[in-house]
This record gives C-alpha cells, sequence and structure tokens, in this order.
C-alpha cells in the first residue's frame, strides 16, 4: 500500500517545480532574442503548465487534494515545494537558457523514471509527457552547443550561467527523508539520489561536447530548502502576480 | 490579430528614382491585366515600383503589429486566472509572434530584410496599429482584446486574403485560421464576465468605454478623407474601403455585445434601417493622429520594450548567424 502522504510530497514538489518554470517561461513571450525563440519559451511555457495542471489532477482525483486551479493559485508561499532554481527571475536569455537546460534533463530523468511506477497515473503520465520532453531537451542541447561554439562571448556567457545555475540545480534533487524511502521502498519511483546520477550522465556529454567544463560537483553545495517550504525572496512577488485577477474573487468563474 | 485596418505613410518619403516613377507601360499593362483576371503575382514577377513599395509597407506594418500587440497581452500572461485561461492566452500570444514571422517572412520576399524591418520599427520610421499604444489595465481588457480587436483584424484580414500578392495571401490565410481560434476564446472570457459578478460585469464595461474608441479608430479615418486608396484597391493591395470594413464589424459585433447587456459610450451608434448601414458618433480623429505620431500612452514603452529584446537578443543573433564558425580553444 503506498503511502498516500508519501504520494502527495512526491506530487507537490514535481508540479510546483514546473507550474513555476512554466511561468518563468511564459515571462520571455514577446521579449525573446529572435521570434522563433519566443515562440519556443511559449511552447515549453505550455508543456510544463499542462504538466503541472495534470499533477494537480492526479492529486485532486486519486488523492483528495484540492481543485486545480484553487491549489494553484491560492496556496500560501510556504505551501509551495519547488526547488530555488525554478523560483530565480530569467535574467538574460543565457541564465534562461542554461536553466532550461539542467532543468529539462532533470524533468527527464524523473518522467523517464515513473514509466515504470507502481503508481499507475505516474505511468499514464509520463508516457503521454515523453514526446514534449524529448524536444524540450532537443531544443536545449543545440542551443547550448550553438551559442558556446559560435562566439568568445558566447562561451563565456554559457560557462558563467553554467557555474552560476549548477548549484541550483542540483537542488532539484533535494531529499525528501520523510517519504523518500516509502516511495522507493514502493517503487514508485527510484529516489533523489538515483535520478541525480542519471541527470549527471545526461548533461554531461553535452556539455563536452560544447566545450563547457562542468564544475567538480564534490566541491558544489547543492542549494536545498525549496522542498521543505523555505523559498528565495523570489517566489512570494511571483505568487502574489499569478494569483492577482484569481483572488479578485475566489468564488467567482473567469 | 492584429493587422491594423490602416496603413500609414511612412514619415520621411524619399524620392522616387526615375525608374521607379516611370514603370514600363507595357509591361504595366500586362501586370494590371493579371489582377483584373484574378491572378496571384508571385515574388519573380514584374510588379510596378509602387506596388512592390506599397506592399511593404503594408506587410511590415502588419507584422510590427504582431509583435507588438503580443506586448499589451503579453504583460497579462503572468496574472491569467486560472490554468484554462492562462494556458489559452499563452497559445494565443505565442501564435501572434508567429504571425509576425510569417509575415516577415512574405515581406521579404518583395526585397526588405527581416533586420531592416526591425530597425525601421525602432527607429520609429515604420509604424504598426495604433491600438496598441493603448494600455491594457485589467484583465477585462484582456478579454475585449481578445473579442473585439481580434474580431476587427480578422475582418480586414480575411478581405486581404483575396488580395493580388501570393506569399501574403497565403501568410493570411493561415492567420486567419488561427484567428478564428483566438476570436473563440476572446469571446469565451469576455462572456465569463458579462455574465459573471457585479464586480466582473463593471470591469468589463469599464474597459469597453475605454476601447470603443481606439476600436472605432481600428480601421482607419472616414473614406471622405482617405488619401491614396484608389491605385491600391485597383491593384488588390487593398481589398475595402475604411468605413466598409469598419460598418461590416459593427454589423457583426454590436448585436453581440448588446445581446450580453453591455452598452457601449456612443449613445447615437444604430443600425439605420433604410439604408442597412450603422450610424456613430464620429471618433476623435485628432486623437489618432496625435497617437500616430507618438502622443499616445504607449507609443514609448511599446518601442523600449521591443528595444530592449533587440538589444538583449544581439549577442545571440549573432551567434546564431555563424552556424559554421568554430571558436578556437586556447592553446593551454
Amino acid at each position: 500500500m503506498i503511502s498516500n502522504a508519501a504520494l502527495t510530497d512526491l506530487i507537490i514538489k514535481m508540479a510546483d517545480d514546473e507550474l513555476i518554470q512554466g511561468h518563468r517561461n511564459s515571462e520571455w513571450t514577446g521579449l525573446g532574442p529572435v521570434m522563433e525563440e519566443d515562440i519556443a519559451f511559449s511552447s515549453m511555457a505550455q508543456d510544463k503548465i499542462g504538466h503541472a495542471w495534470a499533477l494537480y489532477r492526479i492529486l485532486h482525483e486519486n488523492l483528495g487534494g484540492e481543485d486545480p486551479d484553487r491549489f494553484a493559485f491560492m496556496r500560501p508561499e510556504k505551501d509551495f515545494r519547488c526547488s530555488h532554481l525554478v523560483e530565480m527571475p530569467n535574467g538574460g536569455y543565457d541564465f534562461s537558457l542554461m536553466r532550461h537546460f539542467l532543468f529539462d534533463h532533470a524533468e527527464t530523468v524523473r518522467y523517464e523514471s515513473l514509466q515504470d511506477s507502481s503508481f499507475e497515473p505516474f505511468q499514464l503520465l509520463s508516457k503521454k509527457i515523453k514526446g514534449e520532453l524529448k524536444y524540450h531537451t532537443l531544443h536545449a542541447n543545440a542551443f547550448i552547443m550553438q551559442l558556446s561554439k559560435a562566439s568568445e562571448e558566447g562561451y563565456a556567457r554559457m560557462q558563467t550561467a553554467l557555474n552560476d545555475t549548477i548549484a541550483l540545480a542540483a537542488g532539484v534533487f533535494e531529499p525528501s527523508a520523510a517519504h523518500e524511502e516509502a516511495l522507493m521502498a514502493e517503487k514508485v519511483y527510484p529516489g533523489e539520489k538515483e535520478l541525480y546520477h542519471r541527470w549527471l550522465d545526461r548533461i554531461y556529454p553535452v556539455l563536452v561536447k560544447a566545450s563547457l567544463n562542468l564544475p567538480d560537483m564534490n566541491t558544489i553545495t547543492p542549494v536545498y530548502g525549496g522542498r521543505q517550504g523555505f523559498h528565495t525572496t523570489h517566489l512570494a512577488p511571483l505568487l502574489k502576480e499569478m494569483g492577482e485577477v484569481f483572488n479578485l474573487d475566489t468564488e467567482a468563474s473567469w | 490579430m492584429y493587422g491594423g485596418g490602416y496603413i500609414f505613410d511612412e514619415p520621411n518619403g524619399k524620392q522616387l528614382r526615375e525608374e521607379q516613377l516611370h514603370d514600363d507601360p507595357e509591361k504595366l499593362v500586362a501586370f494590371e491585366e493579371r489582377i483584373t483576371r484574378g491572378e496571384k503575382i508571385e515574388p519573380g514577377d514584374w510588379m510596378p515600383a509602387e506596388y512592390r513599395r506599397q506592399l511593404i509597407r503594408l506587410i511590415e506594418q502588419h507584422a510590427h503589429s504582431e509583435i507588438i500587440g503580443a506586448l499589451p497581452e503579453g504583460t497579462w500572461i503572468t496574472r491569467a486566472p486560472g490554468f484554462k485561461r492562462k494556458l489559452a492566452l499563452i497559445a494565443k500570444v505565442q501564435d501572434e509572434i508567429g504571425h509576425g514571422q510569417l509575415l516577415y517572412n512574405a515581406a521579404e520576399t518583395l526585397g526588405k530584410s527581416r533586420e531592416a524591418m526591425i530597425n525601421d520599427l525602432l527607429s520609429g520610421k515604420s509604424k504598426y496599429s495604433n491600438v496598441f499604444n493603448y494600455p491594457a489595465k485589467t484583465w477585462a481588457d484582456v478579454t475585449v482584446i481578445g473579442f473585439l480587436i481580434d474580431a476587427a483584424a480578422i475582418v480586414n484580414q480575411v478581405a486581404n486574403a483575396k488580395g493580388s500578392y501570393g506569399p501574403y495571401c497565403r501568410a493570411l490565410e493561415r492567420i486567419c485560421y488561427e484567428e478564428s481560434f483566438h476570436l473563440k476564446q476572446g469571446h469565451d472570457a469576455f462572456i465569463e464576465l458579462a455574465t459573471g459578478t457585479p464586480e466582473q460585469k463593471a470591469m468589463l464595461q469599464d474597459a469597453l468605454n475605454r476601447w470603443w474608441q481606439p476600436i472605432m479608430h481600428f480601421f482607419g479615418p472616414p473614406d471622405k478623407t482617405s488619401q491614396h486608396s484608389e491605385k491600391l484597391m485597383q491593384w488588390k493591395v487593398k481589398m475595402a474601403s475604411n468605413d466598409e470594413m469598419r460598418n461590416q464589424f459593427l454589423d457583426s459585433y454590436v448585436p453581440k455585445i448588446w445581446e450580453l447587456g453591455m452598452t457601449l459610450p456612443d449613445p447615437a451608434l444604430h443600425k439605420n434601417p433604410d439604408t442597412g448601414r450603422w450610424e456613430y458618433t464620429d471618433p476623435d480623429w485628432n486623437e489618432f493622429f496625435r497617437v500616430i505620431n507618438g502622443g499616445g500612452p504607449c507609443n514609448a514603452e511599446r518601442l523600449q520594450v521591443r528595444k530592449w529584446a533587440e538589444e538583449e537578443g544581439r549577442w545571440v543573433r549573432k551567434a546564431l548567424m555563424n552556424p559554421t564558425e568554430r571558436r578556437s580553444l586556447p592553446v593551454a
């Protein structure tokens, strides 16, 4: 019997990451360096937000969770479980692209592992979004490679962005001490540590091809806290903005 | 969206060269006969210099309107209430940027590069639809834009899709197809507010009141004062007159607005049963020209945002333009 509390914990952190990353991606709509990138980031924003919606629905339909809209648009900041990586403002395109690269590979290894999950809704969802994630990582890999190789400036920007984001990205795999063991024992998913290593195996070859240096991960302190409800100062304003209209009247239909 | 019904004259009218002023008369006759027969003109075909110039101007302004038009609605993506609205709005604004891309491509077939068009937008030489120089103050504004501005644009674009220049017509056909979905999402969100709580209705009424004049301006000044239309109509660059399109829009959408119990801020607005045409108070055309010439509430802001995007993205575009260039690694 899978523990509901453990599953809920896992779903919320996955969904919150998707929602906030999608929100950040959507902020590029209309502002990208080329129109084609505007379109790419908007498209990925829709996918990410769609994943979050699907996960909140799983929570709602299988585990007694709240209505997805109310859960996403009305929850106080301390109840969010997203990682600090996704909370960070977009900054420049270099930061956003590197975050997209690191996040999407992390997401991919996670959903791949869920294809054989003992929790059936995960199997269905991960199969459904596999095709989307393929394009997200394809896009990230292509741009990381192109920008790193085409010019000195591009290379410097990509390496700096990698240095700035790597500890945040490692924080995506923050262990959830209370529930992780149970979920691993029940074969719901392989656990954060295992996913972290699979993730490194994915990003390393791309970075090598791009001639980028992955910092020594033994010297990096992953940025934890998000999974326990401790957030950067960037999350509260983001949530306030996201709920601005919805919270004018939470009983009304919009 | 977002093609403006009205095509502005560029402020610095450069003198045309001699051969541009005098097209080969035989070729011109053959060209005009093709248009009369309903043939499409394609990029490699002979065309009068003025036809090319006017088309570039038309398509370029349409393209600019798409990418600038993404901005007022785009600012509401992060605030859209609920998953359904949020996803629909991102998808919609994304489509508009895609339309910009299609249209820049169509204009490029006439010999002006995307970069040159964007430069002219940023320098103020080339215009975009006036309607986007107004702010979207509340969520209700987004529904009014999505419903009525998109509807107005469709009237304009359906007409232009029957024009004479092949690449533009084909781009418009695809655009109109997507626009009809936008109109549906705008209408749906509009109805939600119109049939909602008293606060939601008040919010919508306020937005309608503020947007009515820009919407009436959308199709451009009345036919009696509009210049240089005749030749453009003959060449099927312009397919319907400003008043014609405005009337068509009013005929289709005013009843829909009234049906929902909303009002429009023009007591004179009514359909004349004898003529079958709509009558209305002329909107303030001085205001229209004031806004075109940079005096609107958002002109500076819109261009500033675009300039930011261009400047911030320059290093990316430069890197993308060197697909084969390899950065050489230092030896040590």
